[in-house]
């Protein structure tokens, strides 16, 4: 056996866990905003991912017990349930998650050889299939009912007998639901913005849960699990399209700040674009897949058929990453052939 | 000092490890019976021997000479005779005996005379002959000949030379010990390789985990008749490689593919320093150098030990102790596994590293790359280690080597920090060699096909030069014969004619027959072309490589341990 003979103590569980646990402000904030609900999503996504992730290893003839504590699989589950509507029917999540392990993670050929991110490659799947019961969110509890219990919300979830009455006083349309349609009833900006659900920055409660994801980013980055390229990058593409856009006409376009400060752009910017696995490796190129990422999440929001466009414009990135780190090859010790460094 | 760093890119911090042995003064080791001495300790040339079997030497007599010039002499270490020349085996990374000379020693421990060299009163092309038949070579673990890289070139000078004290690998502390404690004779040294080079800046680079070889050193500085710098250094590894070392001290790049003299640099390991001081000074030659033994021993501590002694014997030295899992050449990120113990120690061993199973744990099992770029954070090279392992392990090594592969100075601190525990650096080897066997194969492969074609060339030559000659053979005859063409048929005899004519035609049946015959015979044993000359030892030899290099293709190319399937 060659040099070298020791190891840092880093592995890929240790950075699957910190990512896991830096999800966990996010997830706090989600019960206190919109009610325990989600828990029984995040269980759920998990059980299935480790089932699925369990069976597919067995079934390519991998070992089981290395890859299934590498905690990838629940890394996976976690992001898609956050990015679910909170009140999903559980064959929605069951669905989801298994096309994201299944088929986007092992079909692909396992951990680290994924071009798609899994993830958001079961959401998009989601979304074009089922968009009636994508849309499927509780409101923040200052704006509805009292949030369902966890005996509601897991009888919601699993398709028990639940009043109508009940389930249309906790669900509310999101803030980009909200704008997207009003946008479409010819209403200003400053008209739609006059819906309860507008906060300070972004909606009401959802800047809340934006603000616990960036937090949570934010201790990835301090740990330098992630680097400051990519979501930097990212939130910047977004500011800064929506802030042109608006520049011209701020009747019809949201201010950078809303666009912003929701959570699937946090959680995109820090625990979904900064996947190493489907991202670009180079410095520039980090930048670069930021940036596009950012520009196309706007694009989507504002042009697209969809409400958001944080799922699609990672995947579209994810494409673009072998081109991307081949023209962004950084300058090495040296210079070999370029130019030499003053 | 005022001196403003830089920073070199990447880089980690280890444990350092370096306290085990710095707490005990430097012992010498006692002589062996018996030295075992290697003729090639250094890169280049190995020395040719100039003794023989039964002959008896004396300590610092050379016995293999330099042979070229990038080479250096050997030495005998003490007194005694002869008892062998041959294969033995060596602490190399390829595991392969090598040619080494026996002495067994005396135990008195007999000087070759020998004296000081006048350095400034001698032509520097003389000094540096004398440097290489002295052994000189680098001690920082390279053995570059020293006197290769004290001759600054054409340039006629290098501006700058680095003393290096960086010693940044973990374990390791005998540049450290001999700092604190021959600061003196390593300026000495300093000195001279600053008369050699023509050097306008001299400094020595010493990383700051070392405050009393610092303060050692900036006091014999103090008492130097030329200007030389001590200048602290962060410890970082591989802040000890001579090119980190140049860009923390003077923030210039060695460029790709180049050599730090060509921009005005050199660098030398304070330990060589010390060795050409004892060489100028004293006329000896390199026999002895300082060796750190530590690790799973009782008293780590370093050893002042001469050239071929068994490493063995340090280790009794310094203890031995239940446990131990291994030995290593060098330190825990570059080193070398030694599996023989009998190995002597040559000029490059810095370090005796004995492993045990609680401060070396086994390696995990590696998994997939999940392509998170911290080694790419942490190459000194500014590479993409990432992508070099993706191109090696597919075997596309012409994108590795676009991707730089061969800037990769195997400091290993991309493996080091491979959260997959991705054995990195053996596939950057790998890809290496065997871009290299390819060179060499495609070398020979276009010295054939040059061959061939001057072949077919020269055959094409003399068939026309043939032709020529006989066309004007033809034409002289055609003249001639129409000159004398009555005579030549007075003379003719008609029935001898027929005569001839009958037995050419018998002769010529039978030459064919004779040919058919030996042409049947052959054919049973007709094999493919260019093996039919071979010996059956060459075939069998040529299997044996064969089956071996597609066996080292198959270990290397085979999907790491953990992805491999379940039988």
């Amino acid at each position: 056996m060659p040099s070298p003979f020791i190891l840092d103590r880093s592995s890929v569980t240790q950075v699957m866990a910190w990512v896991l646990a830096a999800l966990l402000p996010g997830i706090a904030t989600y019960v206190w905003l919109f009610g325990p609900g989600i828990l029984i999503t995040l269980s759920l996504a998990t059980v299935t991912a480790l089932a699925a992730e369990a069976a597919m290893l067995k079934a390519r003839g991998y070992p089981v017990r290395p890859f299934l504590t590498d905690l990838s699989a629940i890394v996976t589950a976690w992001l898609l349930a956050l990015s679910l509507p909170s009140l999903a029917p559980w064959w929605l999540i069951v669905t989801g998650t298994l096309f994201a392990i299944v088929v986007a993670k092992h079909l692909y050929g396992g951990l680290g050889q994924n071009i798609f991110n899994p993830a958001m490659v079961g959401y998009a799947v989601l979304i074009v299939s089922f968009p009636v019961q994508m849309t499927q969110w509780a409101g923040p509890h200052e704006l509805t009912a009292a949030p369902l219990t966890l005996a509601q919300s897991a009888a919601v979830i699993f398709g028990g007998d639940v009043p109508r009455a009940t389930l249309d006083a906790v669900t509310m349309a999101t803030p980009l639901d909200a704008l997207r349609t009003g946008l479409l009833q010819q209403l200003t900006i400053d008209e739609v913005m006059t819906h309860p659900i507008f906060g300070h920055y972004g909606g009401v409660g959802f800047e809340w849960l934006a603000g616990a994801f960036l937090l949570g980013g934010l201790l990835l980055w301090a740990l330098r699990i992630i680097g400051w390229q990519v979501p930097l990058a990212f939130l910047a593409g977004i500011w800064l399209t929506a802030g042109f856009l608006n520049f011209f006409d701020a009747g019809r376009f949201g201010p950078p700040w809303f666009h912003l400060f929701a959570p699937s752009v946090m959680l995109g910017a820090f625990f979904i674009a900064t996947d190493p696995v489907s991202g670009a490796t180079t410095p520039r190129g980090k930048l670069v897949f930021g940036l596009g990422a950012g520009f196309l999440t706007m694009a989507i929001r504002t042009w697209g058929g969809f409400p958001d466009g944080v799922a699609f414009a990672i995947l579209l990135m994810n494409l673009c990453v072998p081109l991307i780190d081949q023209y962004t090859q950084p300058r090495i010790y040296g210079g070999a052939g370029k130019e030499p460094r003053t | 000092m005022s001196r403003e760093l830089h920073r070199f890119k990447g880089g980690v911090h280890p444990p350092e490890h370096k306290a085990e042995s710095t707490s005990r003064p430097i012992h010498a080791a006692p002589l062996p019976k018996e030295l075992v001495i290697p003729l090639r300790q250094h890169i280049g040339n190995p020395a040719r021997p100039v003794v023989e079997i039964g002959a008896r030497v004396l300590k610092g007599q050379m016995i293999a000479a330099a042979d070229g010039y990038i080479s250096a002499a050997v030495h005998a270490s003490s007194s005694g005779t002869v008892t062998a020349i041959g294969l033995q085996p060596v602490p190399h990374i390829s595991g392969l005996p090598d040619l080494c000379v026996t002495i067994e020693t005396d135990g008195r421990d007999e000087w070759v005379v020998h004296a000081p060299l006048d350095y400034q009163a001698m032509e520097p092309s003389q000094l540096r002959m004398q440097l290489r038949d002295l052994g000189l070579a680098g001690l920082g673990g390279a053995v570059f000949p020293s006197a290769v890289k004290l001759d600054p070139g054409a340039s006629r000078a290098c501006p700058t030379l680095i003393i290096n004290g960086g010693e940044c690998e973990p374990w390791i502390t005998c540049d450290d010990l001999l700092m604190r404690t021959h600061a003196g004779e390593i300026l000495q040294g300093a000195a001279i390789m600053h008369h050699l080079l023509g050097s306008t800046t001299v400094l020595v680079g010493i990383e700051d985990n070392k405050p009393e070889a610092v303060a050692a050193m900036q006091a014999a500085a103090a008492g130097m008749d030329f200007a030389v710098e001590i200048v602290v250094v962060p410890a970082r590894y591989p802040g000890g490689g001579a090119k980190q070392m140049i860009q923390v001290l003077t923030g210039q790049e060695v460029p790709s593919g180049k050599l730090p003299t060509d921009i005005g640099i050199q660098v030398f390991n304070v330990g060589t320093a010390y060795a050409l001081a004892r060489a100028v000074r004293h006329g000896e030659p390199l026999i002895s150098r300082l060796v750190t033994v530590t690790g799973h021993v009782l008293r780590p501590q370093n050893f002042e030990v001469l050239i071929g002694t068994p490493m063995h014997t340090l280790i009794t030295l310094a203890g031995e102790r239940d446990g131990a899992t291994g030995v290593l050449m060098g330190g825990p990120m570059m080193g070398v596994p030694v599996p023989d113990l009998t190995v002597p120690v040559v000029k490059a061993t810095n370090c005796i590293l004995v492993k045990s199973a609680a401060l070396f744990p086994p390696l995990p099992k590696a998994l997939p790359c999940i392509r998170c770029t911290r080694c790419a954070d942490a190459c000194p090279a500014e590479l993409q280690p990432q992508e070099l392992f993706r191109f090696a392990r597919a075997g596309d090594f012409g994108r590795a080597q676009e991707y730089h592969l061969f800037d990769c100075i195997e400091c290993g601190c991309c493996s080091y920090v491979c959260p997959s525990h991705i054995p990195l650096v053996d596939f950057y080897r790998y890809a290496k060699s065997e871009i290299w066997a390819r060179e060499k194969d495609k070398r020979a492969a276009d010295l054939a096909r040059e061959r061939h074609e001057f072949r077919q060339f020269r055959q094409e030559r003399e068939k026309k030069e043939k032709a020529e000659k006989l066309a004007a053979k033809a034409q002289a005859a055609r003249t001639h014969a129409a000159l004398d063409q009555a005579q030549r048929a007075e003379l003719a005899a008609a029935p001898a004619a027929e005569v001839t004519a009958v037995s050419d035609a018998d002769a010529k049946k039978a030459l064919i027959a004779a040919a058919l015959a030996r042409a049947q015979a052959k054919k049973p044993d007709a094999a493919p072309r260019n093996v039919d000359q071979l010996t059956p030892e060459q075939l069998r030899q040529i299997e044996e490589i064969e089956t071996r290099r597609a066996k080292i293709r198959e270990l290397v190319r085979k999907p790491l341990e953990s992805e491999q399937k379940n039988p």
